[in-house]
């Protein structure tokens, strides 16, 4: 799995990129295979799911969620910062573009990319000779 | 092409082991940016004639994992993000940490405690803390 974004942390470091009024940071992910499927879970709080581009192309994964600006503020305490987050991945997998999932709750996305059948495990049968 | 800055393979990323991570979260790493901080969950905290506000960012959980405690002029946040499931699953990337936390900050004045409101939208927790009426800034007259 590589990937084609800096290593950032929202959560103690800054946006990744700034350009022009927008910030973009780097969500964190956790990312798992079974025989199934690639899963993605990645942390994007405050998008909504009108919000969310998810694009999958030529096994690159692109994924851009917006977060509107808060309104001009005067911060006591300001521990972390808020933007758009952006991040791509490319999947050296066969993957069934037809049935990815993707679903965004309580600030998390889960995405799921079947495995072509070609490349999911099969079990062979052992005949005694 | 607008995102071509991000375009840079970073090895120490495939290697980012659950350890390593939380070094990070805990102060791993000196940044001089304001939003650095050695305690989870980082905050917002704000203020405007009626009411501090206090944000969080906890993805994944619910309104009823979390605790808010007021007490005097402390507010604290306790809730438990828990470790997901292990079976069958090869791992590539594991950035997402499973923690117990517990957080309080003091405000500059006691809120009215009974009108504290939380609510959890997309993974973001609000806290709005009116200020009581002793609090709130008075305009004051000035006669000639």
């Amino acid at each position: 799995m590589a990937e084609t974004t800096h290593a950032a942390r929202r959560n103690g470091g800054g946006p990744v990129r700034t350009d022009g009024d927008a910030d973009y940071y780097l969500p964190d992910c956790d990312i798992y295979e079974t025989d199934e499927a690639m899963t993605f879970e990645v942390e994007m709080p405050g998008v909504k799911p009108a919000d969310l581009s998810v694009q999958f192309e030529r096994g690159v994964l692109t994924l851009h969620g917006r977060v509107d600006k808060p309104v001009e503020r005067r911060l006591l305490l300001n521990e972390y910062g808020v933007g758009d987050y952006y991040r791509r991945f490319e999947v050296e997998m066969e993957v069934d573009a037809e049935h990815i999932s993707a679903e965004l709750r309580d600030g998390v996305l889960t995405l799921r990319l079947p495995k072509a059948q070609a490349v999911r495990p099969r079990k062979i049968e052992v005949k005694a000779g | 092409m607008a995102f071509e800055l991000f375009r840079q393979f970073d090895p120490v990323m495939q290697m980012r082991e659950f350890g390593e991570r939380m070094n990070r979260l805990f102060g791993g790493f000196a940044r001089p940016e304001p939003w650095r901080t050695a305690e989870y969950p980082p905050l917002n905290i704000w203020e405007d004639a009626d009411a501090y506000h206090l944000e969080a960012e906890l993805p994944g959980l619910k309104l009823e994992d979390i605790e808010v405690l007021v007490q005097a002029n402390e507010v604290a946040i306790k809730g438990q993000r828990k470790p997901a499931e292990d079976q069958g699953r090869t791992w590539h990337r594991r950035e997402r940490t499973a923690c117990s936390f517990e957080r309080s900050v003091r405000l500059p004045v006691p809120p009215a405690g009974e009108k504290v409101q939380a609510r959890f939208t997309d993974g973001v927790l609000h806290v709005t803390l009116p200020k009581s009426d002793e609090a709130k800034p008075r305009k004051i007259e000035v006669k000639a």
